[in-house]
């Protein structure tokens, strides 16, 4: 397929801008542009065709199942993106008179008071514009704790090996150093491998409950207390959070600091639809620390609520420009409402129900890394298959392409072999459910019958097996017209 | 393999190329394990570092791994080259050194060929 660049035809455009009707005014030469832009020109139809072309080429939940493990790729109503984007809420600048935009203020506090009290925090932040941003957050948060009291060598972030990557990363930009502790057999932490590295170096523990196993810890209280006895905080990594909103809080585990996902857990557009958010959210007593400013209702001269600003006795500063990604926070608290209390448990039983459901359909068919019951989540892995036929992970998400399911997590997470991550969540139906177990047994029967298929899936797709080894030791990231000849 | 390289169950081998230092690469285990390699990160010249420190990694397109440290000493050598070409490494492990280790005072326990294959199909 030609790129926009290649369609491009100087001179071509989509408007014509009426004569001007004012005077004409030169910028001065030393701030004008001495090239071009070298953007593509392109008429109306052939824009909208090239796009609609590469809509054709890609896939999303709305082509198919997405049970992308781990990123929660549930359906995203389309009501959380209309009341977003009424002009009440677009058509306002972050820099406007505070008493001009009481309704967004509103809107942002009870946001913050619902997402509190599904994780049992006592305030949340919604400045982070992604989970790994809130991560880091925290990590801040937590930094400033410990110094606030003197206690100056707390350095270390424990974090268990089934954790994500963003999990150390965020660490490491905080300028802690991670210390990894392995899972027991059951996939939860090993409770004697955490004992020996808590100490007075211990500045916290990051924890995914469930993991990406899919498995609740069911130590989560033993292990938070021995940290909490050690003197480190616990943050509660909220990627898995679909699973236990509405039944189980952060917050009563024992966990000081949590962030979510907006984009996975409370539906708002995720990936290449973004942007996304990553609200942290914290006990009281950490909340000096917030970044500034955080919205707050107080009672006015005429006893109703009035929304103002407030800079944290102790603030991190600020760790994004404004109050984050405000309409991503709408999407999230206008799905909240809808669901409210009762159909947000509804959704994460549902999304237990539904990964359960899938895991018992294929567990003749496939090993599953742990034994279930499972969360919102379950692992398979092919390293069986790639012993016994050298049939990979990579061949059987491949195989899932040609039956138009989004491929599963692979290779994730490190602790399990030819791992391929599978989270339904709990907006397919029964028979979608039905339709991808029925797709993974047919692709298991071929293991034996026609490997052949496998390694040369998909066959259906533009594009099948790109080279990620040159992708990544050479990308070409930018286009540059060719040499003249 | 060469029959006198020592190798750490973190799948480093070592090679003593003088009495108190050491050269330091990935054994054909975990290139083989990892894939095709597409970054790695090395230490610094002049870094002090300590058993089982995490001094650097390596990247393939599965899947990113640490890198640790068997020894305790100085690094004063790292190999530059695999920086542009990180395929030397799946390409010959055992030329494709990582970086050398000098003032060596400490080491963890160190296989021979033959306790590290077996460790690697226990493993396996």
């Amino acid at each position: 397929m030609q790129l926009s660049f290649e369609k491009s035809v100087a001179g071509r455009r989509t408007y014509m801008l009426p004569a001007p009707d004012v005077p004409k005014y030169e910028l001065p030469a030393e701030l004008r542009r001495t090239l071009e832009l070298p953007l593509p020109e392109m008429g109306e139809p052939d824009i909208n065709r090239h796009y609609s072309a590469l809509e054709r080429r890609s896939f999303g939940v709305n082509d198919g199942p997405y049970p992308l493990g781990s990123c929660t790729m549930k359906y995203n109503p389309i009501v959380n993106d209309q009341l977003a984007s009424l002009p009440g809420f677009t058509q306002i600048h972050p820099l406007q008179e505070i008493d001009t935009v009481q309704g967004c203020l509103q809107a942002l506090v009870e946001a913050e008071k619902f997402l509190a009290a599904v994780t049992g925090m006592d305030r949340m932040t919604f400045q982070p514009a992604a989970g790994a941003h809130g991560e880091f957050t925290a990590l801040l948060m937590v930094k400033a704790y410990h110094e606030d009291r003197g206690d100056s060598e707390r350095t270390q972030i424990i974090v268990p090996d089934s954790a994500h990557g963003t999990n150390p990363a965020s660490a490491a930009m905080a300028g802690f150093e991670t210390v990894n502790i392995p899972s027991n057999e059951a996939g939860g932490v090993d409770l004697e491998g955490l004992k020996k590295v808590l100490g007075p170096k211990t500045a916290g523990l990051m924890l995914t409950n469930p993991n990406t196993l899919g498995i609740f810890d069911p130590n989560i209280e033993e292990i938070t207390a021995l940290v909490h006895e050690a003197g480190g905080l616990n943050y509660y990594d909220g990627a898995n959070l679909n699973a236990v909103m509405g039944v189980a809080r952060p917050g009563d585990m024992g966990f000081d600091l949590v962030h979510l996902n907006l984009h996975k857990t409370f539906s708002t557009p995720h990936g290449g639809g973004g942007p996304g958010s990553g609200p942290v959210g914290c006990k009281a007593f950490l909340a000096k620390y917030l970044p500034n400013d955080m919205p707050i209702a107080r009672k006015g001269e005429d006893g109703e609520d009035v929304y103002d600003l407030e800079v944290p006795e102790k603030t991190i500063g600020r760790v994004r420009s404004f109050y984050g990604n405000f309409l991503v926070t709408l999407k999230a608290y206008a799905y909240a409402l809808r669901l409210g209390k009762a159909g947000i448990r509804e959704a994460a039983l549902t999304a237990v129900l539904n990964a359960n459901y899938m895991a018992e359909g294929l567990k003749d068919y496939y090993d599953i890394s742990v034994p279930g019951p499972y969360m919102h989540e379950f692992v398979l892995t092919i390293e069986p298959l790639r012993q016994e036929y050298g049939i990979t992970a990579m061949d059987i998400a491949k195989a899932i392409q040609e039956k138009r399911i989004h491929p599963p997590t692979m290779y994730f997470p490190l602790n399990v072999k030819e791992a391929l991550m599978v989270e339904p969540t709990e907006t397919e139906s029964r028979e979608t459910l039905d339709m991808m177990i029925e797709a993974l047994r047919e692709i298991r029967s071929r293991v034996d019958s026609d490997p052949e298929s496998l390694r040369q899936a998909p066959r259906t797709t533009v594009i099948g097996r790109p080279d990620e080894t040159t992708a990544a030791r050479n990308p070409i990231l930018r286009y540059t017209e060719p040499e003249a000849e | 393999m060469s029959s006198n390289l020592k190798y750490s169950k973190t799948h480093e081998w070592v090679d003593f190329i003088a009495p108190n230092r050491v050269r330091i690469g990935l054994s054909d285990y975990a290139q083989e394990s990892m894939g095709d390699l597409v970054f790695v990160t090395l230490p610094e010249v002049g870094q002090e570092v300590s058993v089982g420190d995490v001094i650097g990694d390596v990247e393939s397109v599965k899947a990113v791994s640490d890198l640790y440290s068997p020894v305790s000493g100085v690094v004063v050598a790292v190999n530059e080259d695999l920086e542009d070409q990180p395929e030397l490494i799946n390409e010959e492990p055992y030329s494709a050194w990582l970086f050398e280790i000098d003032q060596v005072t400490d080491q963890v326990e160190l296989l021979d060929q033959a306790a590290y294959e077996a460790f690697c199909e226990e493993e396996g």
